[in-house]
């Protein structure tokens, strides 16, 4: 499998977690790992380039930080512009049919506090629930996304084997080692467009 | 005591220089006619304070062949070839038909055929010195009239040559041993060979020799050393040129065409330009002082007859060559006013043939006090030219009249279609705006037109053709030109009597836009500022910043500094206050951009999430 990730981070001056993650990612053949906000840092998305990017690959990563319970703006824009209708959904809208979806997110609170009576009040699954919406509208498969709670207050020896355990995944997904519809979110049943286009694929 | 007079005298020439040349340049009359005025006051016929102006005269020519070795370096080869066709045409007429009618005249005045010719071929040269600094000061030399006029100085001066080797011809008596070259005993053809040999070494040394030779010396960084260089390079090729009997001007602009195309010719340009500057104002102090007013009290009308004579037929062969070569008639009058005086050659012409005794003295002495006469009216003429004739021989020609507009439906109006004002052209009719361009380029208008725009002829500052352009009804000005003077006034005009239009205007710098906004100008524009925040935000992104990062600290830096300017323009005439304000803004952008990259700024990748004490 093609790996995309699309990473995003306002300040990656000041981020410990995820330049950790994005550390342990760089340079692995098959993984293409760039950066929307130095690509866009004026947030002007070329949609064509973004749409022939998808289509080289299998599987999308959208790695960033959880900003206000969603993504920093430049992946809401990513999405917004390059989703476009009659290319990923609507009337033949079916290129990402058959592909996948991974967020791979960090979180400053501690896992506890993205619970129900917890301070953020919801679990992260459910304010992650637009991506899982998208992934469906698209056709893909969403994968259980890979968070990193609390990063900052992990020792550094914690830290990294975090980061290692998502290279690993990454790593796994490409040699074909784990298989990603055995490792679709909890209660994620997959679209029936992505069944058609699985199906085509392996008749042809 | 010697040392004693030559200070003196350098204290004269410099005193002069310093008064006349500010004055006059301040009242618009340029530096040239100021050192000639000065010279006339210093002269004997006023004040006689300067020495032998023989003496300093030769010295000063010296600073004509310096001019002349900058002129090369501003050419390099191409260039040169380029001009080949206004050089030997243009060139040749002008020296062959102003020598005819000059002489025709003289032979009608009752002077013999030698004396016609010989006054002919001295009055047909005209002033480089004068011509050339006047053109620079003014900024015309990159322009059609600037290119023909050098040409035809550049004919000019290398025609002296085969003048003065035709002069002694016409004597037919031998010439004084004491008056030609070092070479005059050799046989013809190894003075040819010597003469060929001179300019082939000028030519070989500056494309193989003087690139080492110049590293070698920058090499040493001791500057004084490298304008000595600079020096030594023309005084050595005027000597060479004095040994085997050509123009010395001719020889170091030919070293500085070669030279032209090295990579220290901005040093050789800056390291020269003050003493040409400065022999160049002795020089004309000189031609000033040298001016016999005796002549002028003893025979006034065959004086002033002389002058105004060949002035005139020198204008009308140069009005005539303008026609044939069809330059446009503002460039015509601009070429045919510069080049209508005598030239610094012609001194050395009638020495020389007054040497030879193809000349009376009093003839000599008459053409001499003619031709000074007709230098210091030069810069005169040029100022005529320039302030009566020019505006109304405007591109086009006088009968240019602004173009009929009727425009009912522009959204925008633009004054200017420069660099400025093309690209907003662009972008509006890319985005179906309907915009109105005015414009005083008509060669530009002419082009612009073929692609559809819709540019017209005319001064922005007027309010019946603003009113054509349909700035009743439009909605924005945008103020595009690049004269801060003129943009004022359009904007004065346009805000006092369009109230309704949102006015945008270039601002030259902060100045001129402290002014614009000061006049009312809603949106100023400072015209490299935008391109030099991209450039710096593009620098720190090549510097490793991250292109985000980069991207808000310009966004952030720029809107920052137009609040400085909009804060400043308030206080445009207090210095002190703005001094104030403006280190109070430093402050300010470093502590905003601090902030922004996060160095005061708590944990970022928690700073989404509810403060911690809710937790317990």
């Amino acid at each position: 499998m093609r790996i995309l990730v699309l990473f995003a981070h306002p300040k990656l001056r000041q981020s410990v977690v995820q330049r950790a993650m994005l550390t342990a990612i760089a340079g692995l053949d098959g993984i293409t790992v760039r950066d929307l906000y130095a690509e866009y840092p004026d947030l002007m998305i070329d949609a064509r380039r973004e749409q022939s990017s998808l289509l080289a690959h299998d599987v999308l990563v959208l790695q960033h930080p959880l900003y206000w319970y969603s993504s920093p703006a430049v992946v809401k824009e990513w999405l917004d512009i390059v989703l476009e209708e009659g290319w990923a959904y609507g009337a033949g809208g079916n290129r990402l049919h058959g592909k996948f979806l991974l967020n791979a997110v960090s979180t400053g609170g501690p896992q506890e506090a993205y619970h129900d009576k917890g301070r953020n009040r919801f679990p992260l699954r459910a304010l992650l629930a637009p991506f899982d919406q998208t992934a469906y509208l698209c056709g893909m498969g969403w994968l259980e996304p890979f968070v990193v709670h609390a990063g900052r207050k992990l020792e550094p020896a914690e830290l990294g084997g975090r980061a290692q355990r998502y290279r690993d995944f990454l790593v796994g997904l490409r040699d074909g080692r784990f298989e990603p519809q055995n490792h679709l979110a909890e209660g994620y049943a997959l679209p029936p467009s992505f069944r058609r286009a699985a199906a085509h694929a392996d008749a042809s | 005591m010697p040392l004693e007079e030559l200070l003196t005298g350098a204290f004269v020439y410099l005193a002069a220089a310093v008064v006349a040349a500010p004055l006059f340049a301040r009242l618009g009359l340029g530096s040239v006619l100021g050192y000639l005025a000065a010279g006339i006051v210093l002269g004997p016929s006023v004040l006689g304070l300067t020495g032998e102006a023989t003496d300093v005269m030769s010295f000063a020519e010296f600073g004509v062949t310096v001019m002349l070795f900058l002129v090369g370096l501003e050419l390099q080869p191409e260039k040169l070839w380029e001009l080949r066709k206004p050089i030997f045409g243009l060139g040749s007429l002008q020296v062959v038909l102003t020598a005819a009618a000059i002489g025709g005249a003289a032979l009608l005045a009752g002077f013999s055929w030698l004396v016609a010719l010989v006054a002919g071929l001295t009055l047909a040269m005209s002033s480089t010195a004068i011509v050339l600094q006047s053109l620079n000061e003014r900024g015309l030399m990159k322009t059609a009239a600037g290119r023909s006029t050098f040409a035809v100085l550049l004919f000019q001066d290398v025609s002296v040559i085969p003048i003065l080797a035709l002069l002694p011809l016409l004597a037919m008596q031998a010439v004084p041993t004491e008056e030609t070259t070092a070479l005059a005993s050799l046989p013809g053809w190894a003075q040819t060979v010597a003469v060929l040999g001179a300019v082939a070494l000028i030519v070989l040394a500056g494309r193989f020799l003087m690139q080492p030779l110049f590293r070698w010396v920058a090499g040493t960084h001791i500057r004084e050393i490298f304008v000595a260089f600079a020096l030594l390079i023309v005084v050595g090729i005027t000597l060479l040129m004095h040994l085997v009997g050509l123009s010395a001007a001719l020889g170091t602009f030919l070293a500085g065409v070669v030279l032209a195309d090295s990579d220290y010719r901005h040093e050789l340009e800056m390291d020269l330009e003050p003493f040409k500057g400065l022999l160049l104002a002795v020089f004309f102090i000189a031609v000033g002082s040298g001016i016999d007013f005796t002549l002028l009290a003893t025979m006034p009308g065959v004086l002033l007859g002389t002058v105004l004579g060949f002035m005139i037929l020198k204008w009308v062969v140069l009005g005539l060559l303008a026609a044939t070569f069809k330059m446009q008639r503002a460039d015509a009058s601009r070429f045919s006013f510069s080049l209508a005086q005598g030239g610094e050659f012609a001194f050395v012409l009638v020495a020389f043939a007054l040497g030879l005794g193809l000349l009376a003295a009093d003839e000599a002495g008459l053409l001499v006090a003619a031709v000074a006469i007709s230098m210091a009216l030069a810069p005169l003429l040029m100022l005529a030219d320039d302030k009566l004739l020019q505006p109304r021989l405007a591109p086009q020609g006088a009968k240019r009249a602004p173009d009929t507009i009727d425009e009912r439906d522009a959204e925008v109006i633009i004054a200017g279609h420069g660099r400025f004002g093309m690209t907003i052209v662009r972008l509006l009719q890319a985005n179906g705006r309907r915009s109105v361009v005015l414009d005083h380029d008509a060669e530009q208008i002419e082009a612009l037109r073929k692609f559809g725009y819709r540019v017209y002829y005319g001064d922005a500052s007027r309010l019946d053709l603003l009113e054509a352009a349909g700035a009743k009804t439009a909605k924005v000005f945008v103020i595009a030109i690049d004269d801060r003077e003129r943009a004022l006034a359009i904007a004065e005009t346009v805000l006092r009597h369009f109230p309704h239009l949102r006015v945008v205007a270039r601002a030259w710098d902060r100045v001129h836009a402290y002014q614009l906004l000061n006049a009312g100008v809603h949106g100023v524009y400072r015209e490299v500022f935008g391109t030099s925040v991209d450039v710096a935000r593009d620098v720190l992104t090549a510097l490793g910043q991250h292109p985000f990062e980069a991207q808000r600290a310009a966004a952030l830096f720029k809107a920052h500094d137009e609040r400085l300017v909009r804060a400043s323009a308030a206080h445009q005439l207090d210095q002190t206050k703005l001094i104030d304000i403006t280190r109070a803004g430093r402050a300010e952008i470093a502590n905003v951009l601090a902030q922004d990259v996060g160095e005061k700024n708590r944990d970022p990748d928690r700073a989404w999430d509810a403060p911690e004490r809710d937790e317990a």
